[in-house]
């Protein structure tokens, strides 16, 4: 059973035979591997290949789920739950409901005028850019199942208490007064056939394969970099597990951040085969997907200074928690 | 006939504009389309997914960039 698992993760997940074929190819018109240039063009081609098959699948599979959970639906759902169900409700659909950082703002004011507390949308707004299928997946070919899984659990942990922390402190007041001067309105989701759902899902993605595709090369450049230029020992001195600011230090440079999940695996992939700590790699996976420049500058909008910055503050600080603590089960109990 | 584009000036909202001038321009039709960006007033439609299809003021679409054939199947069925 164990062997089968490894088989999948490693060789159908983690295409480990395409790497060997892109080095035997890379071998044979006369690149050697082993020096660092050929390494470099090695990692960048497989990672390459790997990731955007992955994300096709993916995000194939997982446009096809959201088709059944427009935000307009969601809404109706979570109206009809009340205190901290609803909440962790929030977060779940949040995993769920297709989302861009654009639609934020109707959806932030949708929420607010269908009478939820803000609690609950800050809960669906923390968990919809930090877990949903495709990333777990994508850590699992990474990390493993055991991280995977962890992380998914984490970061709906987060999503739920942040948004309950939010809803306790009586913040209601601090969203802008123009958000709640609409009438609740519900629209007629249309039943979608079969047909519809697969192309809303091919079209799903072309979509975010044109959004991401930037950002992927980005981010495998720089985990090539990683991987092959930078010493090991500099990256351990840095952010190894001697550094004790070294969850907090890949958090602060995660958070301005804008990328999608995709562009951070590649990073993360190169951290970890240098061996830095689980944690550190997860609380910076966090904080470039959960928490953005372009995303605070929208929320902006709908919510005054002091709301926004309760909640950078508290998601921040949950995604440090998180790292420290995944590092510390990591070193510790060999999870 | 009045037709409005709901969203905040994404690029999304932009090819569903010119789609749906497409669409209007096939069939003959002349309407005004008219781009709604504020945010209120999106919101104010019930809609929270973006871009979105108006048509005389009943949300026929949303969250999704429709192709002109689409655009056009759904008008001639609303007229």
């Amino acid at each position: 059973m164990q062997m089968i698992w490894d088989f999948f993760q490693q060789q159908i997940l983690g295409m480990k035979w395409l790497n060997e074929l892109i080095g035997g190819i890379l071998s044979l018109i006369g690149l050697d591997i082993n020096t660092r240039i050929g390494g470099s063009v090695q990692f960048f081609i497989y990672d390459s290949i790997k990731i955007f098959v992955l994300l096709s699948v993916l995000i194939f599979i997982v446009s096809y789920v959201q088709s059944y959970f427009p935000p307009e639906k969601t809404k109706k759902i979570l109206g009809n739950v009340k205190g901290i169900g609803a909440n962790i409700l929030g977060a779940l659909l949040g995993t769920v409901t297709p989302f861009c950082s654009c639609s934020s703002i109707p959806l932030f004011i949708g929420f607010t005028n269908a009478g939820l507390p803000i609690g609950v949308t800050f809960s669906f707004l923390i968990s919809s850019p930090l877990v949903d299928l495709a990333a777990y997946i994508l850590l699992m070919s990474v990390f493993g199942v055991k991280i995977a899984l962890a992380y998914v659990v984490v970061g709906i942990a987060l999503a739920v208490i942040g948004g309950t922390l939010i809803d306790k402190m009586g913040l209601e007041s601090y969203v802008e007064p123009f958000v709640r001067t609409g009438k609740n309105v519900d629209i007629e989701s249309p039943e979608l056939t079969r047909k519809e759902r697969l192309l809303y899902a091919k079209d799903g993605v072309l979509e975010i394969i044109k959004r991401v595709w930037i950002y992927v090369f980005v981010g495998v450049g720089l985990g090539a970099l990683i991987h092959n230029w930078i010493p090991s020992d500099v990256i351990q001195k840095v952010i190894g597990e001697n550094n004790p600011f070294s969850v907090l230090l890949a958090t602060i440079v995660g958070i301005p951040m804008y990328a999608d999940i995709f562009g951070t695996i590649p990073i993360a992939e190169a951290l970890f085969s240098k061996g830095v700590g689980a944690g550190t790699i997860l609380s910076f996976m966090m904080a470039v997907t959960a928490l953005s420049l372009p995303s605070i500058i929208m929320l902006k909008k709908v919510v005054k200074t002091k709301l926004l910055a309760i909640f950078v503050g508290i998601v921040s600080i949950g995604i440090v928690i998180i790292g420290y603590l995944f590092n510390y089960l990591q070193l510790y109990l060999g999870f | 006939m009045t037709i409005k584009v709901l969203g905040s000036g994404c690029k999304s909202c932009i090819t569903l504009a010119d789609n749906t001038k497409a669409a209007l321009k096939e069939i003959g039709l002349d309407a005004q389309i008219e781009k709604v960006t504020d945010f209120s007033e999106i919101a104010s439609y019930g809609v929270m997914s973006t871009p979105a299809l108006v048509v005389d003021e009943k949300v026929v679409s949303y969250g999704k960039v429709l192709k002109p054939a689409e655009i056009k199947k759904l008008l001639e069925r609303l007229m």
